[in-house]
């Protein structure tokens, strides 16, 4: 009894002190301030306080719940746990800001500004420095006492918090888009959402419906999805073929009514699930680790560049639809280039080598040297827009020409190329898959000599794995161009290739969905939260890590490689090693 | 085994082909090189200028580098975020040495206070390395290859975007040390201090962990380790806590690399560590990677050649403007030594499932 006291508060003295320590962090990276002038529930909780009390209350919930786990404790103790580490989260925090206002720490960390001081007193200056570890404790037992609370209620509660937090974080991207269409919608979102975040109203319905949904779920979702299953196949087919009727419907209509931003924001994605698919044979199908993947982006987007443009660079003003061939051509073509010389390398080597590809083709294009051609820095402007009509006059490829029908000139039209795009190349990617090639690809991926032995062609396999991967790419690089209308040197950098690397990882090696999933999770989150741009490589990194710990088979893992770990864990008991049982690159 | 007259063909026209690319690129950097020398633009200083400067950059690579390649050899893994470690020493180095130089410390003893400023970045850029060691990588030491390194991606943008968080994206001017500023004169030569003394103090800093890898006793187990996990294991030696020596020692060495390069640049900023970080890693597997006198080797390589490259091979070339070009000829330097020998200047030819 009396080591499990000593473990339970000793855990709570260690919780408290990482919560100060992360709250501190918060406050000094300047997330706190900033959120801060965006509220949750207006005229109750900014963002900031929730950052700010976010760590607090996890010291309390975590201690709570590790007591209650592994120590038999009674529910003082566990209430007394978290006030303890609440506490001292909250001391430790008061500590700092002591230290802040003796010294002048300004001069290091640019966000201990006064406005944070007086966001952290509530405003009521340095005396009121205590309110701090009284906040923390009652945070801590706040925290403790969720744990505390039955299962049937603490889920919902759960989750009806987090929807409030996710509505109000899209507060800023939904409400425009309702106040926008006059009537009921303009009403609805004056109800719900105020300038800066939800309404109390909002926030109370935003917290109904989710905790609603999730206690309907968890009751009736189970017995529905037996139901379903009971259902006869072809019942099933079509229930599946209704729910894709309306994705593709809703799909269509998107873009009229969300506006420019959100079509934009979808036409990264696709542009990203389209290089995510090509990286995905290369990476996730034949094991090979490419971190130069951009370079064939940069091939579709400069053939289109050079072939379409009226600039002072275009070569010819060929129409954007007889460029597409040829920009994915020239994809395919520099695949094999690039895949040739290191057709022998393996694992990391292979990697830096690509990488240095990469770099090699930004390097070039960028320079004076090749600037004759492709516009050195300042890229090639200019770029024509697809046109779904005539392009006039007709003869003569020399000079700009007029579209007579309907161009795609903006995100909202070019949206629907990139998405019909997308799927088109989804329904490529799986029926390669399932080819005699995508098994090649995969024994290659789990063995290569085993592979070779077993009558698999490497050179042509290896070869065809690079190219066809390199074209995929090289038709997103294409429709970047032309979205953006010019393409710069400097917009090829080393980090799109590592973004696409994590998407797949992210969604999932080799499993198709997952690149979807992985390509919003990772592109669409940060565009759609602009606002805080100066964090989202912060939050980005942090969820990096994070999803890593938590769930290295990516959010939807492949089926594939799923019942392959499971067969390794049926096979092989006793301690593993990375190298003999990883399923991935090796 | 039957093979097929078209596999046949295939093989044919590989070979064909990675002999062409070798050939063109040689024969591209020779050409230059005559061409170069014939027209005769540079006189022998500059020259000698170039070689002197790549010394010392290339010198900072290696000191970068050889965090890489320990850890490399012994998790086989890339970590990305080292070059973040070495960021972060610069930085604390920074606060360090701008405090120094506002109280006069600076100017007054500035042997001393380049000391503790390079002491103080490998203090903190160890603390950061173990941190990210425990957090990020620790709990993934049995994972597949592929998630340490997306965690250690993760790992260096959250490094970079914490720094810019704390300081802002703005640039910091290094402050100015006035003994050495100026130019040594060196046989008729005359050779910037800082550059020398840059260079010196990373060969000492190598000559020091060349002794701690090969004659100590934790040297001995890190070796050992890097052999094979669990035969070390077997032997007694405590494989976690060697690791953490490992990521620490690296770590110093990024951090005394942060500071060296910040004196010789003289400027700080959250986004410094990509690029270096980048060019080390290239330098590691140039040498060999998981080979300790390899990274060494591999960085002055590359160093001398990034500097000394663009004049040589490709100003004769008449490409205008040929610094432009210094880093791709860093990478394609790297390509070609991949293609002529595929485990580096230094590297032993590693088993297929090591590499």
């Amino acid at each position: 009894m009396k080591t499990q006291f000593r473990q339970t508060f000793g855990r709570a003295v260690k919780f408290g002190l990482i919560g100060g320590v992360v709250a501190i962090f918060l406050c000094l990276v300047g997330i706190v301030e900033i959120f801060g002038k965006r509220s949750l529930i207006e005229g109750l909780v900014s963002l900031g306080h929730i950052m700010l009390f976010l760590p607090l209350l996890a010291t309390g919930y975590l201690t709570a719940k590790r007591a209650s786990d592994q120590a038999q404790m009674g529910k003082t103790g566990l209430l007394l746990a978290g006030i303890l580490s609440g506490l001292l989260s909250g001391g430790t925090l008061a500590l700092f800001m002591l230290v802040g206002s003796l010294i002048n720490i300004r001069a290091m960390f640019i966000h201990a500004s006064p406005t944070l001081y007086d966001m952290l007193t509530f405003g009521r200056g340095m005396a009121a420095v205590w309110l701090i570890p009284l906040a923390g404790a009652i945070l801590g037992a706040v925290g403790a006492l969720f744990r505390l609370l039955p299962p049937r209620i603490q889920q919902p509660a759960m989750r009806g918090l987090l929807g409030i937090l996710l509505v109000g974080l899209f507060a800023g991207l939904v409400r425009p888009l309702l106040i926008a269409r006059p009537g009921w919608p303009e009403a609805l979102g004056r109800y719900l959402f105020s300038e800066t975040g939800l309404t109390q109203a909002g926030a109370l319905i935003a917290f109904v419906v989710t905790s609603g949904v999730v206690v309907v779920w968890s009751s009736q979702g189970k017995t529905l999805q037996a139901n379903i299953s009971r259902w006869p196949r072809a019942s099933r087919l079509a229930l599946r073929w209704v729910f894709f009727g309306m994705a593709f419907v809703l799909a269509l209509a998107l873009p009229q009514f969300s506006g420019p931003f959100i079509a934009q924001v979808i036409v990264l994605i696709s542009l990203n699930i389209l290089m995510g698919l090509g990286l995905n044979i290369t990476l996730g199908f034949a094991g090979l680790l490419d971190l130069g993947f951009v370079a064939f982006f940069a091939m579709g987007a400069y053939t289109v560049g050079l072939l379409t443009s009226y600039g002072e660079y275009g070569l010819a003003h060929l129409s954007f639809w007889a460029v597409i061939p040829i920009a994915i051509f020239v994809a395919f073509m520099v695949g094999a280039f690039l895949g040739l010389p290191v057709l022998g390398m393996r694992g990391d080597y292979l990697a830096i080598a690509t990488l240095g590809f990469g770099e090699i083709v930004r390097l070039l294009a960028g320079s004076d040297f090749l600037g004759k051609w492709l516009g050195g820095p300042q890229g090639v402007i200019g770029i024509q827009k697809p046109c779904l009509g005539f392009l006039g006059p007709v003869l003569g490829v020399g000079f700009p020409r007029i579209c007579h029908g309907w161009e795609l000139s903006g995100p909202k039209e070019i949206y629907y190329l990139a998405v019909i795009c997308a799927i088109l190349v989804a329904f490529i990617a799986t029926r390669l898959r399932d080819s005699r090639l995508g098994r090649a690809w995969m024994a290659i991926r789990e063995d290569e000599d085993v592979a070779e032995a077993l009558g698999v062609n490497l050179i042509q396999t290896k070869l065809l794995a690079y190219m066809l991967g390199a074209s995929f790419a090289g038709l997103s690089g294409a429709i970047f161009g032309t979205l953006v209308g010019s393409i710069f040197a400097s917009s090829m950098q080393l980090m799109v290739s590592i973004n696409v690397v994590c998407l797949i990882i992210v969604g999932g090696m080799g499993s198709i969905p997952g690149v979807v999933v992985g390509a919003i999770a990772l592109i669409g989150l940060p565009e759609a939260f602009r606002e805080f741009s100066e964090y989202r490589f912060l939050f980005y990194g942090a969820a990096l890590i994070a999803m890593m710990l938590a769930k290295p088979g990516g959010l939807w893992p492949s089926s594939i490689v799923q019942r392959e770990l499971h067969l390794d864990e049926k096979t092989e008991p006793g301690p593993k090693n990375a190298s003999t049982t990883s399923p991935s690159v090796k | 085994m039957r093979t097929t007259l078209t596999e046949k063909f295939g093989e044919v026209a590989v070979v064909v082909f990675l002999w062409g690319f070798r050939i063109l690129v040689v024969s591209v950097v020779v050409i230059g090189t005559i061409l170069t020398i014939r027209a005769g633009k540079y006189t022998g200083a500059q020259w000698m200028d170039f070689v002197i400067f790549g010394i010392a950059r290339g010198s900072i690579y290696a000191l970068i580098a050889l965090g890489y390649t320990m850890v490399y050899g012994i998790l086989r893994m890339i970590n990305f975020a080292h070059g973040e470690i070495f960021m972060s020493g610069a930085f604390s180095g920074y606060f360090l040495a701008n405090s120094m130089s506002q109280s006069g410390f600076l100017d007054k003893n500035p042997v001393l206070a380049i000391l503790l400023a390079i002491l103080l970045g490998m203090a903190f850029s160890t603390g950061i390395a173990l941190l990210v060691e425990r957090i990020a990588y620790r709990p993934l030491r049995k994972a597949p290859r592929l998630v340490p390194l997306i965690s250690a991606i993760g790992a260096s943008f959250f490094l970079q975007y914490t720094f810019r968080g704390f300081f802002g994206p703005g640039i910091y001017a290094y402050p100015n040390i006035k003994v050495l500023t100026g130019e040594w004169n060196i046989f008729g030569v005359g050779i910037l201090k800082m550059q020398v003394v840059v260079a010196v103090a990373a060969f000492i800093m190598m000559a020091v962990l060349y002794i701690l890898v090969m004659r100590t006793k934790i040297g001995k187990a890190m070796r050992a380790v890097s052999e094979s996990k669990d035969v070390a294991a077997l032997m007694g030696i405590d494989v976690d806590r060697i690791i953490v020596a490992t990521f620490a020692v690296g770590a110093a060495m990024a951090g005394a690399a942060g500071v060296l390069y910040a004196l010789m640049f003289r400027q700080v900023n959250f986004f410094m560590g990509f690029v270096p970080g980048v060019k080390a890693f290239t330098a590691a597997v140039l040498g060999g990677i998981g080979n300790v006198p390899g990274a060494m080797v591999g960085g002055i390589v590359l160093g001398i050649f990034e500097s000394v490259g663009p004049a040589l091979f490709l100003d004769g070339l008449g490409i205008p403007r040929p610094y432009q070009l210094q880093d791709a000829i860093a990478f394609t330097m790297l390509v070609l030594v991949l293609l002529f020998r595929p485990s580096g200047i230094l590297g032993e030819r590693l088993t297929t499932k090591k590499a």
